[in-house]
């Protein structure tokens, strides 16, 4: 049986380091925290947020209190604020050692397509590209193929890049795979899913 | 401009924004719906000046903020990160009404701070290999390739602040720092609406976020809405 999303998101948990700091991306990314132990990682909001806590009580919410995803959340003991300059500075300088972000397409040599669809509409960049250029790791979260069953484990990226030879594993609902340049190893594959079925679904050749 | 750090707070936001003029090039503080200066934002809707260059890491959303701005029809072109779902400014564009640079949000946030720090360009490794470097000048140093990105000005900036004092030192609240200090600091004229506004010595020095060198005129705004995009909450059964 496939990973649900939940299993995902508990697969990426596993990947972040005691004292770690950690930016997770909007949309699934943002459910890895659920997942962490309390005090495990720091979480850092490109908007300007270290120490990012779970959503406030009903009645606490405050609308200038919010993560990169725009939502109202709370900030830990041992948080800051700042502003946004210095907070892409903490990303390209290096000072965020881990990003999890969503994926659209990533190739083999580790490039990352995640902020548009060709033909689609324009959503923007936003901090997606400061994020997976700067992070010291990153790790993309992504459906294995998309709802039309096209593969987006592809040799070459078509869609718009992000940013070139960034990622080192996608967690997928089949299983959990690296770029290797040439492919992708695989690390490990959800519980029930055949060498066959994850072959049929990437378009790039996969290794174990 | 010398000799303008006097008698900086002015009574009413119609007086702040007398100086706009048409084509203008104004930096708007706030992310998303947070920390935006709103009042001044209506008051420029009020003050009736258009043909304006925006920079603004969002440019509005859910008809709201600077939203206002694109259905008023008084923007040619915005500089921003992210659109995601502003109707407003997909109509814009998809009209030609209003152009569009795209640039990511780091190097939005850094070409305003370098505006303001007289530094003219800089190189970044955000965009590399991307869309983003199209046109752009590269350079190779210590074996990685970077993009020159230029600084941004503006002629005027809009900024929400929590707490300012009469020179205009002022602190922010939480997430609703994001690009005000640094729009700040980027622009000829900065015109900041406080939420509170109170005597020179009630902010210690070590506690100014941003110093009141790169403020001209302040407006207090007790009242603001303060905007929801998304209420997220848990019930207090789930502490964990």
């Amino acid at each position: 049986m496939p990973f649900s999303t939940e299993d995902m998101v508990r697969r990426a948990a596993r990947e972040i380091p005691e004292g770690s700091i950690v930016n997770l991306g909007i949309g699934i990314p943002t459910q890895v925290a659920d997942h962490l132990p309390e005090g495990h990682a720091w979480l850092h909001s490109e908007n300007g947020l270290m120490g990012t806590g779970p959503f406030p009580f009903e009645g606490d919410e405050d609308p200038n209190l919010i993560n990169a995803g725009k939502q109202t959340v709370t900030v830990l003991p041992g948080g800051s604020t700042f502003d946004s300059a210095q907070s892409f500075a903490m990303i390209r300088g290096g000072h965020v050692d881990l990003a999890i972000l969503g994926a659209m397409q990533v190739s083999a040599g580790g490039d990352l397509a995640n902020w548009a669809v060709p033909g689609g509409k324009v959503m923007g960049i936003g901090g997606a590209m400061d994020l997976a250029a700067g992070a010291r790791r990153v790790i993309a979260i992504m459906q294995h193929v998309t709802k039309k069953g096209e593969h987006k484990l592809v040799q070459v990226c078509d869609y718009p890049l992000t940013a070139t030879r960034v990622v080192s594993l996608v967690i997928t609902e089949l299983g959990v795979f690296e770029p290797t340049g040439h492919g992708f190893r695989i690390v490990e594959l959800a519980p029930g899913v055949t060498r066959e079925v994850v072959d049929a679904q990437t378009g790039a050749p996969l290794t174990v | 401009m010398i000799g303008r750090h006097k008698d900086k707070v002015v009574g009413s936001i119609a007086e702040a924004l007398a100086p706009l003029k048409d084509g203008m090039t104004i930096l708007v503080g706030g992310f998303g719906l947070s920390g935006n200066p709103e009042a001044l934002i209506k008051g420029v809707v009020e003050r009736g000046v258009r043909d304006l260059t925006l920079v603004s890491n969002n440019a509005g959303n859910l008809g709201k903020g600077l939203a206002t701005w694109l259905e008023a029809g008084i923007i040619k072109r915005v500089i921003c990160s992210y659109i995601g779902g502003n109707e407003a400014l997909h109509k814009a564009m998809g009209s030609g009404a209003v152009t569009v640079e795209m640039t990511p949000q780091g190097t939005l946030a850094e070409r305003m701070r370098a505006g303001g720090a007289g530094i003219p360009a800089f190189f970044t490794p955000t965009g590399v290999g991307t869309v983003v470097e199209e046109g752009k000048e590269t350079k190779e140093i210590d074996g990685k390739r970077y993009i020159l990105e230029h600084a941004i000005k503006g002629d005027v900036a809009l900024v929400r602040a929590q707490k300012a004092d009469r020179f205009g030192n002022l602190r922010f609240w939480r997430t609703a720092r994001n690009f005000n200090p640094v729009a700040a600091t980027a622009a000829k004229l900065a015109i900041v609406e406080c939420d509170q506004l109170v005597p020179n010595g009630v902010i210690d020095p070590d506690d100014v976020h941003l110093s009141g060198i790169f403020v001209h005129k302040i407006v207090h705004v007790p009242e603001h809405e303060n905007a929801f995009e998304f209420r997220t909450v848990r019930k207090r059964e789930e502490a964990r």
